[in-house]
């Protein structure tokens, strides 16, 4: 599903974020990322996202390669994954049902299918009563689901989040990682990119430590994972 | 894909992430049919948002309103100039002189004539003697006239000419052609002022097409300027959209869809301002009519003009969105 051959992306200024960095993980796995700030745990998900583009490697995403995919197949490419951000990314004049429904009307679906496929995903992340609430009323565990709720509603293969508890209480933060387990036991490919190593490595997940651009050891159960 | 969903409960953790690799086949009918919605969703919406700020939403339309109405309004004016000079037109007469040489068979032999003339719609002959009587009967100079040995006036013809297509313009070749007739001592044109006034009607229409592109440019960039702003108001929502992938077009298109909505409101305001000018320049427009005897009537903004009017409207308000939206978009990127 995702797989990085000696991918290095460098900023504009020099900073290199990744530096022939390869990875490999299989449809239907999940896996969490981690590493001290700075080692490159964002830049890998945009890249995979194309919010960024490698300096050199090759990247394939479902059997894409993402330095063929042109500026207007981008859009096609970011359907079909689901992306988590630790900021939410929320538009707060909208309701939380319109919210999660945006990325069905980027894809024109009718009112009566979105309905119905916001109420499943809301009602999977335990927010179908909160529906005409505005984001703004939410908890921060709340607006954090309903980030959730918009990265799958659309149901994509990949799923990726970026500290997607950084702002949450453990309790909180056990309950979202449960949510993407839950996922990925349905077959959705899982990326998670988190520091809370206390909380993943309870998990049984492989961990995959990211450290100067590079993947510096695998850990949890699937050794396939990783270099 | 759809009934599996539908027969799942929705606290059973199946349907979501599923099966999104699997694409349906394409069908050009249902592809129709969610781009229509698309299209028809935003237009909604957008219509939406901007009654939701109905205070700027009508200060941008009353701006393109004023904008689009002076021209509008002088080219009705304009119009209406134009069709009482047609008017005047129809009146206007070639008055023909005769030499002295000519009695009055020869000039009436030569009305008959001219009455075959296609480019002539009616003859009338003044022979001399009745003329001298009319002018002896109604000039004032009856006992100063009698004192004349012989009658100094000659024998005349009023010609009306069919009406011409241009006004004016057909005239000059007529009066030509009268002039080589042996018989004709002089040929005048009763309204030479008719043709200048038509220049001047002419100079005016280009007047108002200079003023009208230079109030349209306004109203491209006041639309342009106003979706800028909204853009920049927007730019959360833009990152976001293109974010979970949605398409250049369907950024593009709220805007697009804002504009348009901008110029046929400004338009539409244009058009009852335009309106609203006509009704109070109608009654003393009759009045003064009534005082020329005329049956003269102000016309208002035709359908065809509220057409153009609300077209005009529409295009320079896409036109000024899609001019804002082609250089501020692709700059927001998400990060």
């Amino acid at each position: 599903m995702i797989r990085f051959e000696n991918v290095s992306k460098r900023y504009p200024g020099g900073y290199e974020a990744l530096s022939g960095l390869n990875l490999h993980l299989s449809r239907g796995q999940m896996a969490f990322l981690t590493g001290p700030s700075g080692a490159g745990k964002s830049t890998l998900l945009k890249l995979i996202a194309l919010i960024e583009r490698a300096n050199q490697g090759q990247i394939h995403i479902d059997g894409h390669n993402l330095a063929k995919v042109g500026r207007r197949g981008i859009p096609y490419l970011r359907r079909r994954i689901g992306v988590i951000f630790q900021s939410h990314k929320l538009l707060f004049d909208r309701t939380v049902f319109d919210n999660v429904a945006l990325p069905l009307v980027i894809s024109g679906y009718s009112t009566h299918d979105i309905g119905r496929r916001v109420r499943a995903a809301l009602d999977k992340v335990g927010l179908l009563g909160k529906e005409r609430a505005y984001p703004v009323t939410l908890s921060g565990g709340e607006q954090q689901r309903v980030g959730i709720a918009r990265a799958v509603v659309n149901k994509p293969a990949l799923l990726l989040a970026d500290e997607p508890t950084g702002n949450l209480d453990p309790d909180l933060s056990r309950e979202i990682m449960q949510l993407f387990a839950q996922f990925n036991q349905v077959g959705v490919t899982v990326l998670v990119a988190s520091h809370d190593l206390n909380l993943i490595s309870r998990m049984n997940y492989p961990i995959l430590r990211l450290k100067q651009g590079r993947i510096l050891a695998t850990g949890g159960m699937d050794e396939d994972a990783g270099t | 894909m759809k009934r599996a969903q539908r027969s799942t409960r929705p606290s059973t953790p199946t349907p979501i992430g599923q099966g999104a690799t699997r694409r349906q086949s394409f069908d050009p009918r249902q592809w129709l049919r969610s781009y229509g919605r698309l299209h028809a969703q935003v237009l909604l919406a957008s219509l939406g948002r901007l009654y939701r700020t109905p205070f700027s939403t009508l200060l941008t339309m009353a701006v393109i309103a004023i904008a689009l109405a002076l021209p509008s309004g002088l080219l009705v004016v304009l119009d209406n100039l134009q069709r009482l000079n047609t008017s005047w037109d129809d009146s206007s007469s070639v008055s023909l002189f005769l030499k002295q040489t000519v009695n009055e068979t020869q000039a009436d032999r030569l009305a008959r004539e001219l009455k075959d003339w296609p480019r002539i719609a009616e003859v009338r002959t003044l022979h001399r003697d009745q003329a001298l009587k009319e002018f002896q009967e109604f000039s004032g100079f009856g006992s100063a006239l009698e004192t004349l040995d012989e009658n100094p006036l000659p024998n005349v013809l009023e010609l009306r000419p069919a009406s011409a297509d241009t006004p004016g313009q057909d005239y000059e070749a007529l009066l030509d052609d009268l002039r080589r007739l042996p018989e004709v001592e002089l040929a005048q044109l009763d309204l030479q002022w008719v043709r200048r006034f038509g220049a001047l009607m002419d100079m005016g229409r280009r007047g108002i097409l200079v003023v009208g592109a230079l109030l349209g440019l306004a109203v491209l960039l006041i639309v342009g300027n106003t979706i800028r702003l909204d853009i920049q108001n927007r730019r959360e929502e833009i990152e976001v959209s293109k974010l979970i992938g949605g398409t250049d077009a369907f950024i593009r298109r709220p805007f697009l869809y804002t504009g348009l909505w901008y110029g046929l409101l400004g338009a539409l305001l244009a058009w009852i301002l335009v309106g609203l000018g006509f009704w109070l320049v109608d009654e003393p427009a009759r009045r003064l009519a009534g005082l020329y005897d005329s049956s003269f009537l102000l016309s208002g903004l035709s359908w065809q003009g509220t057409g153009m009017l609300l077209l005009t409207g529409i295009a320079l308000g896409l036109a000024g969105s899609w001019l804002a939206v082609g250089r501020h978009l692709s700059a927001i990127e998400p990060t």
